[in-house]
């Protein structure tokens, strides 16, 4: 541990979301690194600047806005010298120096000064009365003059333009917006789109002027008027310039660090002078600048990352989606939807309910997406576009969005807009709109990760993911910090599944401590989520060489049995192919009487569920279901699971194949693998397909002339039909390729990612060409997963019944009475 | 009275797990963290009475496996933002043998 002698200093400049950001997750990753100060020319703590605009319409106040009282910096350490500036870097001396002249060291320092308006050099551009709009100083004057004055004039007729122009309306004055061009937000909004805005806010009582080239601004004392250069004039008391933003980077300059149109940074978010790191909109990244939140959070954690000395995130740049916040204006643009040659576009026109959509696609991606009227989907094409979705199998629905594709979940309801705040949006823990939204304003949400922490909403099943998200779109805007692109695999790392999975082969990682060593974990033993997940990937990587953690397994898996609601145990056995006899049953009935099992329940995979257990019944449950041939069901398991069978051509008139003995074939085959997430097959006899096949992980159609194999299909949180793998003529060939595509998923699969999850993420053709058209490639697999079936073919219940493996987790450590 | 009571060998919990010991009142569950350090809660989560003795442990806490409520073993907290207190009992370890102070209790004879 480091004493606060010996600490070294951190100096922030700038006292914004970047900044604050950064700091925020600096001390997530190492809370005691450094002393550090900020300074911050407005005197104010840290507020959201993104929601300036429902301040100045009157909808928000300055404290609703707030992200870090004054109470934060405390608490956390920090000295705020809010209200100076600084004027000056010293690079040689390592110091910045204060308006008032004051020197403060630095060990490292951050430049996060952001941006200002650009004014235009117009004659009058100083008089009283014209402003930019940037700062809750901006906000406070236009809400001044308001109450004084009425006409005002917005030059600018992009984001910023139209959001002060709306407020300013709101606020009862007059308004002209004065444009350059011919249609509004036209880096966001195509010709169309920019229509159907214009429309709507004259509806609304907002006046255009354009395209209008402004030329000077009249007065004397004071602003009265605006000139063009058709030799026009426009009668005004207060002029808003809004024609864009310029990266703060003076000071920068000045100390003599590299700047283009912003200070220039590399992928680690440092400048020329590696001591100094900047972030947020002062910055120029790979020729790019931001105004935007969501790519300013992503530098926040890289550049954090590498202040904590970690050393390993990289900013790839950021795509970047714009909401406009007028209320009642539904409108949503992502990515680039220029025409050209090499695009498609998907376009939907509805005049008369005001919905116009338009999807560009490139090389079958989405590469841009311009909605008015209808925005619900932006947040799910938004998602498509930066994980470059092959959307060529969705095309022909894509335009209606995700509801008509069946991704809004069971409910199928995704029209978070037309919610009312009693709305269940969580179904699993009851969590309805407006609590969320709740959460949302009074808590200072920004990620989805926030909101399952604050309120539980999509932290159980996830299906309803996508409206928490649509909530938290609606709720802040469309500048809403969405999910990062490469997920990380859990809050205790910032390294993603695939990173993991890939060093653990790289590096020869064998235990879980060594992986969490090796890949710098956050936390001392991990949690419950990444522990499993490294568990598993360790056990697939090193088959027979890997030592089951048995702490790291989930109760269901360390126990085999399911834990229940109270506490106790359901104990499934297996019923190979869904076949039983009438001496399984005899000796399941003599269970349940002998234990006094509550209940016994036919489950839906064809076998018999003993629920109600006590947990230190369960090896003498499990003892005397051994007795009768019966074996672990794996009901528990992220694992196979069941093989559903109907009863085919042994009695079935229309049965082509024996679909009960090919069932059993496979069950017998694949019992006790180990996989990402559950898996279930099924075959059925005849295309009539009565074990429902067609909806598992993976599922045999038997045909007069073989067999057709499919997968990827789910009867769960989301219903999903299959898709056809290929077809082969024996039953051999039909093991082998069912075999070597579960290797592969379980090579390839992220932990708790179902099957058909992978293969969306993968794609059908990249899994058919190593499982079905590359014959070595599935020889190879096959064989893996064989080698690897000689250590998990043992029957969990008899190890534990008679062999006495983990019997102190089925006995009390001690008894107690009461004196 | 309270007293300390004798319940068994360190070696007998498993390091990140945990055991159970019987009471009329309901069990208590007895951690072990990776540095063998012990701690006694009730066996019940603060939000559904879910049995914490057969959660995942990680540093000094526990995952409730019910619907992972995580609580602070030392405190018996809910870690924020989640809310809520499982009773928390002292427990010691001495040359390997672990010891519990519960109200009243003595071992079954």
């Amino acid at each position: 541990m480091l004493d606060k002698v010996t600490k070294q200093k951190l100096v922030v400049i700038g006292n914004g979301m970047a900044g604050i950001r950064t700091v925020e997750a600096l001390l997530e990753r190492a809370p005691d690194l450094y002393d550090i100060t900020v300074f911050g020319s407005e005197p104010y703590g840290n507020y959201n600047r993104i929601l300036l605009s429902p301040v100045l319409a009157g909808e928000k106040t300055v404290d609703d806005i707030m992200l870090n009282t004054v109470d934060w910096y405390e608490d956390n350490n920090i000295t705020l010298r809010k209200g100076e500036t600084i004027t000056m870097i010293d690079r040689r001396t390592c110091e910045v120096v204060t308006e008032a002249g004051a020197r403060v060291p630095y060990d490292r320092l951050l430049i996060a000064t952001g941006s200002n308006p650009i004014m235009l050099p117009l004659p009058g551009k100083d008089l009283p009365g014209v402003i930019g709009f940037r700062d809750i100083y901006d906000v406070d004057r236009m809400i001044k003059a308001s109450t004084d004055y009425r006409n005002a004039v917005v030059i600018g007729g992009g984001l910023l333009g139209l959001e002060a122009a709306n407020g300013l309306m709101k606020r009862g004055m007059s308004v002209t917006v004065v444009h350059l061009l011919d249609t509004l937000m036209e880096r966001q909004l195509d010709p169309v789109a920019g229509g159907l805005l214009r429309k709507s806010l004259e509806e609304r009582g907002m006046v255009f002027k354009m395209p209008a080239q402004t030329q000077a601004i009249l007065g004397e004392d004071r602003v009265t008027g605006v000139r063009f250069a058709d030799g026009t004039e426009l009668p005004a008391d207060l002029v808003v310039m809004a024609v864009g933003i310029r990266p703060n980077f003076e000071l920068a300059k000045k100390a003599g660090l590299y700047c283009e149109r912003g200070i220039v940074v590399s992928d680690t978010m440092q400048t020329y002078d590696g001591r100094i790191y900047a972030v947020g909109e002062c910055v120029q990244h790979r020729r790019q600048t931001y105004g935007l939140v969501a790519p300013l959070f992503d530098q926040a954690k890289v550049c954090a990352n590498h202040l904590a000395m970690k050393g390993f995130a990289t900013y790839d740049g950021s795509v970047t989606s714009t909401k406009l916040k007028v209320t009642g204006i539904d409108l949503f643009s992502a990515g680039d939807f220029a025409p050209g040659p090499d695009k498609e576009e998907i376009v939907l026109q509805d005049a008369n309910r005001g919905v116009y959509k338009r999807i560009i696609l490139k090389d079958k991606k989405i590469v841009g997406a311009v909605l008015y009227g209808d925005t619900i989907d932006g947040p799910w094409y938004f998602q498509h576009l930066r994980d470059g979705t092959d959307v060529s199998h969705m095309r022909e629905r894509l335009v209606f969005g995700a509801a008509n594709l069946g991704e809004g979940g069971v409910s199928g309801q995704s029209s978070v807009a037309a919610m009312s705040d009693e709305t269940e949006i969580c179904g699993c823990n009851g969590v309805c709109k407006g609590a969320i939204v709740k959460a949302i304003t009074d808590k200072k949400l920004f990620t989805l990760d926030d909101v399952r922490a604050h309120t539980k909403a999509s932290s159980s099943c996830g299906s309803c993911t996508g409206l928490v998200e649509q909530v938290l779109a609606f709720t802040l805007g469309g500048d809403y910090s969405a999910a990062p692109k490469v997920k990380p695999l859990c809050k205790c790392t910032d390294h993603s599944h695939d990173d993991v999975r890939r060093v653990i082969v790289e590096q020869n990682l064998k235990t879980i401590p060594a992986v969490m060593r090796f890949m710098e974990w956050k936390t001392l033993n991990g949690c419950h989520s990444c522990r499993p997940a490294l568990n598993y990937y360790l056990l697939a990587t090193w088959p027979g060489e890997y030592v089951d953690d048995q702490q790291s397994r989930f109760i269901n898996e360390r126990v085999h049995a399911n834990i229940q609601k109270d506490g106790t145990y359901s104990v499934v056995p297996r019923m190979w192919g869904g076949v039983t006899t009438p001496s399984e049953l005899r000796a399941i009935a003599d269970v349940a009487e002998k234990f006094n099992i509550p209940t016994v329940k036919v489950t839906g995979g064809q076998r018999i569920d003993l629920l109600g257990v006590k947990k230190e019944d369960l090896p003498a449950v499990w003892a005397d279901l051994n007795d009768a041939g019966m074996v672990s069901g794996h009901a528990y398991a992220k694992g196979l699971r069941t093989v559903k069978t109907c009863v085919g051509s042994e009695w079935c008139r229309f049965g082509t194949q024996d679909s009960t003995g090919l069932g059993i074939k496979i069950e017998k085959f694949m019992w006790g693998s180990w996989t990402p997430a559950k898996v279930k097959l099924g075959v059925s006899g005849c295309p009539r397909n009565c074990a429902e096949a067609t909806c598992k992980d993976v599922g045999v159609v038997c045909v007069d002339s073989g067999y057709e194999i499919h997968f990827a299909g789910a009867a769960g949180l989301h219903i999903k039909g299959t898709e056809f793998l290929t077809k082969v003529e024996t039953e051999d060939e039909c093991l082998e390729v069912i075999v070597a595509l579960t290797q592969l998923y379980r090579e390839e699969g992220w932990y708790l990612e179902r099957m058909y999850k992978w293969c969306d993420r993968v794609g059908l053709e990249q899994i058919r060409k190593r499982v079905v058209d590359n014959v070595e490639n599935r020889k190879a697999l096959f064989a893996r997963f064989a080698y690897s079936q000689q250590f998990a073919q043992s029957d969990p219940w008899s190890e534990r019944a008679r062999s006495g493996v983990d019997r102190n987790e089925f006995a009390p450590l001690a008894e107690l009475e009461i004196a | 009275m309270t007293g300390w009571i004798e319940i068994g060998a360190l070696d007998d919990i498993p390091r990140l797990g945990s055991r159970v010991v019987r009471t009329p009142h309901g069990n208590i569950a007895v951690f072990r963290t990776e540095s063998d350090e012990v701690f006694a809660l009730d066996d019940r989560c603060p939000h559904k009475g879910g049995p914490l003795s057969q959660g995942i442990v990680h540093n000094k806490r526990v995952t409730c496996p019910l619907h992972n409520f995580v609580i602070e073993l030392a405190s018996g907290q809910a870690v924020a933002p989640d809310e809520g207190c499982t009773h928390t009992h002292p427990a010691k370890v001495e040359n390997g043998v672990v010891w519990l102070s519960v109200r009243q209790a003595v071992p079954v004879s």
